[in-house]
């Protein structure tokens, strides 16, 4: 059987490689194939089999996103209950949920009335609806956050996203995000056109420029921590934050794991032991 | 071999009682223990337990899952994201099953090969082999329906392409389309019913499977050498002998299923599904889930017409006809020899085509331009040629390596090499007692 796995992976790499020198072959010239720089890998904190959310971090990237992001970006799918996980105490979420103001009804009366935010309320999103959204946004809709950081990722190609397998590699979405955020202060390349309205960023992933103008500057957000007032901490905030809020869960998931991987390794050396001793004495 | 006769006594008053009236226990008894296997059985035979696990697990998780999913175009999408984020363990539930289609799909595909390596549809095993190709077309089915129920992009634009596929087909195609959509268009109706079938589905594959064991236990095992079971020296009893080797590659198998559910529980999915599906905006590539790559690299190979058969309907039956192929591959195999260990020709053909299948799974992701389309119509060329012409031609025209007289004798023979031990202990074994 390992003869058989060796061969097959040999095989596929092969087959594999010879495609991708092709590949190579029709990738020169204007941009065809996006985003046209690929994102750095950074280090973050919740990378690896061991990985836990930097609280602090979340709570910086959550600033972030109040004070910036959230003029455009909803983030529907995140009660605010749930901002526990960035290490705020009960009292503390519900100051934070009674700082917005969230629509409710109808009452008795049969109006819809407002009120300030409680916990189990969602984040209220900064405009009535998509078309909205759109009209205000040169016709593109800011995509809403609650799943930004798993819905896009770069394509790693060949043989990389092979490595991938072993080194772990999940953090295309982050690391996507703070390239784009930090990627806007590039000058297009002489003879390369930019439409109207929409602005230059060699690490969009869906063209060359696009409609979200450079959202955030140094000394933007005050950070009370220490930690540098900069767009690329900014960036690196906002994403680990953004990663939070498409997997709340990547803690639990990971441990959860771990004591999976240790409990089945330990079953197979049992397992292979008894097999061994079974077939100890027939010839096979 | 269920030639022989059953070996089953029950030990209690109640067994003697419930033997007499409905001889289950006896039927597992024969089946999954008394039942003899050949002793020279490698772990690329231990895939067939894996995989009725692997529907145990699919069918749990899926329960479950469907306990909290909204099949509707306005629901679905949250209704999964609450799975995600508010039911206990709903993630791990979710990633179960979404890795758990990979991983049924990997275990099915080495079990495929396992099968045209060693043979192993040949006579008297055509049935057989042609219920394991109806399991997998259902699982195709299946699977595809599962990844629409998500509703993110990747489900609607799916949904959308592979459904078109019919229209290529004349005079009925538009007409089979609409029935599956419930329109004209991928919609509430469409998913509603893909949902009913995705539940449904797989408890026809486990009926299929039912008969697919059956008719394993009809005609036995094959094995590495091909050589049919002679005598009592050649198999060992499944229990305890099958079972241990059958529980340790499962163990090993799920450990790697573990590791991308828990550390890389969205490399084998599409970014792009975590988007809820819109039917305005088409993105940029649209790509099947990987295992149904090589077959999308087929439908796009075929770029050009012959005669009356454009390109679009020449893709679909090229596609269609790529699985087709497989169910009469009994008849087109024309060696009298059964496995690939004694056809050095084949071996290499063999090794080909899996290189190939790869080879064509990644050009399935590729998009459809320039020299991929090229590598595309070779690499569709070879895997017909391999069934079409390859397995015919080559049976007749290749002569095969001297083959062993029996089991027991290759074994003796490979166990010389290293030291073995003599054939006479183990086999004879008594059957449960070990257990």
């Amino acid at each position: 059987m390992m003869k058989i796995l060796s061969g097959l992976a040999v095989l596929g790499l092969l087959a594999a490689a010879g495609g991708a020198m092709a590949e190579e072959a029709h990738n020169a010239a204007e941009p065809t194939h996006f985003p046209i720089h690929k994102p750095a890998e950074l280090d973050w904190s919740f990378a690896g089999p061991f990985g836990v959310y930097d609280k602090g971090q979340l709570q910086r990237g959550f600033k972030v996103y109040r004070e910036v992001c959230s003029a455009c970006h909803s983030m529907k799918l995140v009660p605010f209950r749930t901002l526990e996980g960035l290490g705020y105490s009960e009292a503390q979420v519900k100051a934070i949920a009674a700082a917005y103001t969230v629509t409710d009804g109808p009452n008795a009366d049969g109006e819809m009335f407002e009120r300030p935010g409680i916990p189990s309320d969602h984040f209220p999103s900064p405009f009535p609806n998509v078309e909205a959204a759109a009209a205000a946004n040169n016709g593109a809709a800011p995509p809403d956050f609650s799943l930004l950081a798993k819905a896009r990722g770069v394509e790693r190609g060949f043989p990389t996203f092979i490595f991938d397998i072993f080194t772990q590699y999940a953090e295309n979405g982050p690391d996507y995000i703070h390239a784009l955020l930090t990627g806007y202060d590039e000058e297009p390349p002489a003879g390369m056109e930019i439409a109207e309205g929409t602005h230059y960023n060699p690490y969009f992933i869906a063209g060359k420029s696009l409609a979200m103008a450079k959202p955030i500057s140094d000394g933007q957000v005050t950070y009370e921590d220490g930690s540098p007032e900069t767009v690329d901490q900014y960036a690196r905030d906002v994403a680990a934050f953004m990663m939070w809020a498409a997997e709340p869960h990547l803690e639990d998931r990971k441990k959860t794991g771990f004591r999976v991987m240790v409990f089945l390794l330990l079953f197979a050396a049992m397992v292979y032991l008894t097999k061994r001793k079974i077939w100890a004495d027939v010839a096979h | 071999m269920s030639g022989g006769h059953s070996t089953y006594t029950p030990k209690s008053g109640l067994g003697r009682w419930i033997d007499a009236r409905m001889p289950l226990p006896r039927l597992m008894y024969d089946s999954f223990v008394a039942y003899p296997v050949p002793r020279n059985l490698n772990y690329a035979y231990t895939f067939g337990g894996i995989l009725s696990i692997m529907l145990v697990a699919q069918i749990l998780t899926g329960v479950v899952l469907a306990m909290h999913y909204a099949s509707d175009t306005s629901l679905a999408f949250n209704s999964v994201e609450k799975i995600m984020r508010d039911v206990n363990s709903g993630w791990l539930l979710r990633y179960l099953h979404s890795n758990g289609a990979s991983f049924f799909f990997i275990a099915v595909y080495i079990h495929i090969m396992r099968g045209l390596y060693y043979g192993s549809y040949k006579a008297p095993r055509e049935l057989l082999w042609i219920l394991g190709c109806i399991i997998y077309l259902l699982m195709m089915a299946t699977g595809f329906m599962g990844y629409v129920l998500p509703w993110g992009q990747m489900s609607f634009w799916g949904a959308t392409v592979i459904t078109g596929f019919f229209t290529a087909i004349p005079l009925v195609g538009e007409w089979i389309q609409q029935l599956l959509l419930g329109g004209f268009a991928v919609d509430n109706p469409t998913l509603n019913r893909f949902f009913a079938l995705h539940y449904l589905l797989p408890f026809m594959i486990a009926g299929v499977v039912v008969l697919h064991v059956w008719a394993l236990h009809v005609t036995g095992q094959t094995n590495p050498t091909g050589i049919e079971v002679k005598s009592k020296t050649d198999t060992v009893p499944f229990t305890p002998h099958a079972t241990a080797k059958d529980a340790f590659a499962m163990v090993v198998f799920l450990a790697v299923f573990a590791y991308f559910v828990f550390y890389l529980p969205n490399y084998l999915g599409h970014p792009d599904n975590y988007t809820v599906a819109d039917p305005l905006k088409t993105p940029a590539h649209i790509v099947p889930e990987w295992y149904y790559l090589p077959f999308y690299a087929i439908l796009r190979a075929i770029t050009f017409s012959i005669g009356p058969i454009n390109s679009k309907l020449g893709g679909v039956l090229a596609m269609f006809g790529s699985i087709a192929v497989l169910f009469v591959v009994p008849w087109l195999d024309t060696s009298k020899v059964r496995s690939a260990v004694y056809r050095p020709w084949y071996k290499l053909f063999f090794w080909l085509f899996v290189a190939n299948c790869i080879f064509l799974g990644w050009l399935g992701s590729r998009p459809a331009e320039g020299t991929y389309v090229a590598m595309a119509q070779v690499g569709t060329f070879y895997y017909f040629a391999f069934f079409l012409i390859i397995m015919p031609v080559l049976g007749l025209i290749e002569t095969p390596r001297r083959l062993p007289n029996s089991i027991t004798e290759a074994v003796l023979e490979r166990n010389k090499g290293h030291g073995g031990v003599a054939i006479t202990s183990g086999a004879s074994a008594a059957p449960a007692s070990k257990g």
